[in-house]
């Protein structure tokens, strides 16, 4: 057991180490960073003087570590456009996020799970079918198209919901929808297959065979082991949603991590967008780890095969 | 989880690549759409009524023609700078198509050889090039790409080269799976006995054995690179305007949307919709006749 945790922390350790390699070198190779770091027209004193202040002017290797040095600090630099730490930013913005990824998987739940339960009940079913269009739109449907869809009919046309902003309860639910959206068919499918193969086993066999009735065996007996697959998805889904909302949070101005990214990309704020890149993919590698090791915890076999 | 259950047992009575067309559940379709607007793609210097890119200002915002205002000129309407839409609609199904098809095609090949390399050599290679997909693989890949989108900067050859970046993973990791199990067959072994080097076993024996897993999954990419490519553009990192790409004309659309200019955003969200709905059924449906292993994915 040990000997499968430390692996996996040293696999999550080289994906980190990749990770920030990546951006190190990626904002190195495609053009001088001063350039990023600086105004658009700034004078040579001033690309200089960047350059110093920031050691570009040392040997790449010198450079990475520094890089690293300031990252294990955590500080992530100062953004151009708000002239604050990055690091502040980020924390003044996360709440925003958390709500609306909180939210967003509630209504993916909400949906999910009942959906795929019923297809899964019901195999071959127009229950099925329509279970299935759902699973497919939920893919195709790409979220900002969802977004402006309902902001089209709820705020033009019926006026129900403010489209953009946040601040009351009300301005949440066009954005979460939007995004939970995708999860929500998602949990869909991982629901109907993980009670497919709950109500396929022995154990709901015997239940049948014991005389309890239909909806007592799917109430109790199936549904409670299906949902442990369906909830550790949700678990990584919703620090996916958290990272992964920027286009939502773009379509209706939500003030989360994503709008941040946003603006970041828009004014040429390079520390943010770096900064976000970073601990969002720090943040998805860590809860992979964590999935990982209480998966070996449950389940000796995993542990045994790797 | 597939949409394509009551195939299977199609499937497993009839060799797999005979009669593809002509089997029952062939999905028409999807295919005809993809066609459709594959052939709209190429020949859209001939059916864009408008030059997709210049408009007149005198007739912004115009509506539809089966709307009140709305005329023949513009059979869909006219945008914020009064360009055509459906010029751009057509113009933005090229875009689509040419990013789309070479993204898949660069991820494939990148993924293809890698996942074949990293199969059948083995050690320490084979470590290396894993430790790399899955490093990779646990990147959020959407940011990774608005990521490096932002960096390099917006233009249709560096979308093209980071959604290769950044989806070729799942190619390398389904290919060295597939690879695992074929070098332990008897033709692998009777061509290493014949004096084959390995460089040609990878590349006569082993590839044409995973083309078909390649395929389907590029077909089930296709939507996933499409849908990226669209969401890049909305964020202005994508292809730069004023070229005509769906996604660009969604994000353009914003400014329409609380005064009800509908079509600005509803077709260009339409468009996309139905070429990713297309694809992901296409796909699926060949993950089951090309290949019943990859039927789990």
């Amino acid at each position: 057991m040990r000997q499968f945790v430390l692996k996996r922390f040293g696999y999550s350790l080289l994906s980190l180490f990749l990770l920030s390699v990546t951006i190190f070198f990626f904002v190195r190779i495609t053009g001088d960073p001063a350039t990023l770091l600086t105004e658009p027209g700034a004078s040579e004193a001033d690309i200089a003087a960047i350059h110093h202040r920031f050691g570009l002017d040392r040997p790449l290797v010198v450079q990475y570590v520094l890089f690293i040095a300031s990252l294990l600090r955590g500080d992530l630099g100062q953004s151009f456009y708000y002239q604050t730490p990055v690091m502040e930013l980020y924390w003044s913005r996360l709440p925003n996020s958390l709500l609306l990824a909180a939210v967003a998987m509630t209504f993916s739940l909400i949906i999910g799970i009942p959906s795929g339960i019923i297809a899964a009940v019901r195999v071959g079913s127009v229950w099925d079918s329509l279970g299935k269009v759902f699973g497919l739109l939920g893919l195709s449907l790409p979220s900002f198209f969802i977004g402006m869809l309902m902001i089209l009919f709820f705020s033009v046309y019926l006026g129900w919901l403010p489209s953009s902003g946040s601040g009351t309860a009300l301005h949440v639910i066009m954005p979460a929808f939007a995004l939970g959206w995708y999860f929500a068919a998602a949990h869909m499918r991982m629901t109907r297959s993980s009670m497919l193969e709950v109500l396929g086993s022995e154990y709901i066999k015997l239940a049948r065979l014991k005389g309890l009735p239909q909806s007592l065996v799917i109430a109790k007996h199936a549904f409670k082991n299906a949902l442990i697959p369906v909830l550790t998805l949700a678990g990584i889904n919703l620090v996916l949603m958290i990272n992964v909302a920027v286009i939502v949070e773009t379509v209706f101005a939500w003030p989360g991590i994503g709008r941040l990214l946003y603006e970041g990309i828009s004014f040429r704020d390079f520390p943010v967008v770096q900064g976000i890149v970073i601990l969002g993919g720090t943040m998805i590698i860590g809860v992979n780890l964590l999935v990982d090791i209480v998966y070996a915890v449950i389940d000796p076999r995993i542990r045994l095969e790797a | 989880m597939s949409i394509t259950t009551t195939t299977d047992v199609a499937a497993i009575e009839g060799p797999a690549r005979l009669g593809l067309f002509r089997s029952r559940d062939f999905p028409w379709v999807p295919v005809l759409i993809i066609l459709t607007i594959a052939l709209v793609a190429v020949f859209a210097d001939f059916l864009a009524p408008h030059n997709p890119e210049v408009g007149s200002l005198s007739a912004r915002f115009k509506p539809p023609f089966w709307l009140a205002g709305g005329s023949m000129t513009y059979p869909l309407g006219t945008d914020q700078l009064g360009r055509d839409m459906l010029s751009r609609l057509i113009y933005g199904a090229r875009v689509s198509m040419v990013v789309g098809f070479t993204a898949v095609i660069f991820a494939g090949v990148v993924g293809t050889t890698l996942g074949i390399i990293s199969g059948y050599l083995g050690g320490w290679v084979d470590q290396i090039i894993m430790r790399i997909t899955d490093a990779w693989l646990a990147l959020p890949a959407l940011t990774f790409a608005i990521f490096l989108a932002a960096i390099v900067g917006p233009s249709e050859m560096n979308i093209v080269i980071i959604l290769a970046l950044v989806y070729w993973t799942r190619y390398a990791r389904i290919v060295r799976g597939e690879v695992l199990s074929l070098k332990e067959r008897e033709f692998v072994r009777l061509a290493v006995v014949a004096g084959c080097s390995k460089w040609t076993i990878m590349r006569k024996h082993i590839l044409p054995n995973v083309v078909n897993s390649a395929i389907v999954l590029a077909s089930l990419m296709l939507g996933v690179v499409i849908v990226a490519e669209a969401s890049l553009s909305f964020l202005g990192v994508g292809v730069p305007p004023p070229k005509p790409a769906w996604g660009l004309m969604l994000s353009d659309g914003k400014q329409g949307l609380m005064v009800g200019y509908w079509w600005l955003t509803v077709l260009p969200g339409l468009c996309i919709m139905l070429m990713v709905l297309s694809t992901n059924l296409l796909g699926d449906w060949l993950r089951v006749k090309l290949d019943p292993q990859l039927r789990q994915l």
